[in-house]
């Protein structure tokens, strides 16, 4: 990657996250989270990593972000009412979290000369081939845990979504069904739901 | 290294403006079409200084449709509604086109073609992982909608805004599982790859197409593809007679336009996806680097200049085909239910896609011996 598209991009991913935090409108943060996300994501393949560059963008930017979007409409907060609150706590634990930062950037910067060392890449680099081998093999156990991991968090989801009666009741047939009244001609058609007759 | 730039630049070139112009060629097919199933007239008025008319010319409507409505639209006042968010209204419809129009940068038009001593590749970006290219760009489309719906401060916009990310994202996982098992088959995510391995004939005849390995991948594509572009009978997020005109109701004039546009873009990608993956891409039956070689042992060699232009054409007229296809069924069917859209994707088509992976997964692996 030429280093001035590096440096446009590095520069933009910067100035998006900031977006993140600094902007009062919570959709504009998503907005902003999504184009850092995109960005880093065309880093990736710009360093040779092009599958999880692509991978980075239909996973978060495709899918995670657009749930965020989501949360925050149904939560419907409000601009107004996310006025920055001079808590103390918030800044003393901003304090603490740039000075872990701080840290961490000095000591990568200060081993900078063993960063040059190992910029010799495989020639299958980022190939979806070599990141599925590495995947299967050398991590083939956190691969497997992680996978057990989102399969819990799914059942889980599964759990609190159910009713006590057992009974999936989702909330967009019930609500349909109140529209017409009980008995109306097209009420008849259009209860081939089994939640909605139970309604 | 400036021809090669040369020939990279009139590719895209070469893209861009087939998709605009399909594009327009879809929405008058669309009106005409429409008006022939509904058995109207359709558009047939427009006509420049009346001298189609006085040469006793037949109105197709597209004059309509290539120059009337583009002028109308585009001289329109550009209406902001109060309240509005005014950067995110006016940056929405351009976020949902983008990723649609950068997608047929992988779209496989053909074989090589030989010009001198230039072997040029006629797609315009060979990608090796196009397929995932493919994903992430429409994953990127939603984007567009959700925002333009919210940011015009209105109620229908917004329900409009949330259906269509809902579905977008429930249809993108059916759609994702469709793609892999095609990937599977193949062996291979290069648009490119897929075509090459689709040319040839099974029993002396039968042109090896991926329909013939992966029938239930064409159907989830199809659905999920029409889901994805907000057809009939998965127009929800539009909704007219529920919520006015859903997520562009505030949008008047060119924007308006634009996110029309998008539609009909969608269209032509969900038809070039489906062309490439089941249709055999660019491959014409007993058609080979050299020429015909028919199935009864008569053979027909020609230069690769006709090759390569009989495969480009070959692509585009699949391509086309499959778009009419989806307009014929945008005005046959009428239109889901919610819940009868959300358990079509969730319960129907991707336990359906999960299934036929892990079939296609079994067959490749047994049948491959890899």
């Amino acid at each position: 990657m030429p280093p001035l598209v590096f440096a446009f991009l590095a520069a933009l991913a910067i100035i998006a996250s900031l977006g993140v935090i600094l902007q009062r409108n919570p959709v504009h943060c998503v907005l902003s989270f999504a184009l850092a996300l995109t960005d880093i994501g065309v880093l990736f393949m710009g360093l040779g990593a092009v599958t999880v560059g692509f991978l980075q963008i239909v996973v978060y930017v495709g899918a995670i972000m657009v749930l965020f979007l989501f949360v925050i409409w149904l939560l419907n907060t409000q601009a107004d009412a996310l006025k920055p609150r001079g808590n103390l706590g918030i800044k003393f634990a901003g304090a603490i979290g740039a000075a872990v930062l701080a840290a961490e950037l000095f000591v990568t910067f200060s081993s900078y000369p063993r960063m040059r060392e190992i910029r010799t890449m495989p020639p299958d680099f980022g190939s979806i081939a070599s990141v599925a081998r590495m995947l299967f093999s050398d991590y083939l156990v956190a691969f497997e845990v992680t996978s057990l991991l989102l399969l819990a968090s799914i059942v889980g989801a599964i759990a609190l979504a159910r009713t006590t009666t057992g009974a999936a009741s989702p909330a967009l047939p019930v609500t349909g069904g109140g529209d017409a009244p009980a008995g109306a001609p097209g009420a008849s058609i259009a209860s081939g739901a089994p939640a909605r007759e139970s309604a | 290294m400036t021809i090669e730039l040369l020939i990279g630049a009139i590719k895209a070139i070469v893209i861009v403006v087939l998709v605009l112009g399909l594009t327009t060629m879809m929405l008058w097919f669309e009106r005409k079409g429409s008006a022939l199933i509904q058995d109207r007239i359709g558009a047939n008025r427009a006509d420049i200084f009346g001298i189609g008319k006085r040469l006793g010319l037949p109105n197709f409507g597209f004059i309509n449709t290539v120059l009337a409505d583009p002028i109308k639209m585009f001289t329109k006042e550009d209406f902001v509604p109060d309240g509005a968010d005014r950067a995110l209204h006016a940056l929405a419809p351009f976020l949902a086109l983008f990723p649609v129009i950068i997608t047929f940068a992988v779209a496989p038009m053909g074989d090589i073609l030989r010009i001198g001593r230039y072997n040029i590749d006629l797609q315009p970006a060979n990608l090796n992982v196009a397929a995932l290219y493919v994903l992430a760009t429409i994953g990127i489309g939603v984007y567009g909608i959700a925002l333009g719906g919210w940011a015009s401060n209105n109620r229908w916009a917004m329900l409009g805004a949330i259906r269509a990310s809902a579905q977008m994202i429930s249809y993108e996982i059916a759609m994702g599982l469709a793609i892999i098992a095609v990937v599977v088959t193949y062996g291979t995510l290069d648009l490119q790859a897929m075509c090459r391995i689709q040319g040839g004939v099974w029993f002396g005849w039968l042109p090896r197409w991926g329909i013939l390995l992966q029938p239930v991948s064409f159907v989830m594509l199809l659905i999920a593809g029409m889901a994805e572009s907000k057809r009939v009978p998965f127009d929800l997020p539009e909704g007219e007679s529920e919520l006015v005109a859903g997520y562009f109701t505030e949008y008047s004039g060119g924007k308006q336009a634009v996110f029309m546009m998008t539609d009909f873009a969608e269209v032509l990608l969900v038809a070039v996806l489906i062309t490439t993956f089941f249709f055999g891409g660019w491959q014409v039956p007993w058609l080979y680097r050299d020429g015909f070689h028919f199935p009864g042992g008569a053979h027909l060699l020609m230069p690769n200049l006709i090759v390569a232009l009989l495969e480009f054409v070959a692509f585009w007229v699949k391509v086309v085909i499959f778009s009419c296809f989806q307009i014929l069924i945008r005005w046959t069917l009428p239109r889901l239910r919610y819940d009868q859209l959300m358990r079509l994707g969730w319960k129907g088509l991707v336990p359906l896609g999960l299934i036929n992976l892990v079939v296609t997964a079994f067959v490749v692996v047994v049948a491959g011996g890899k």
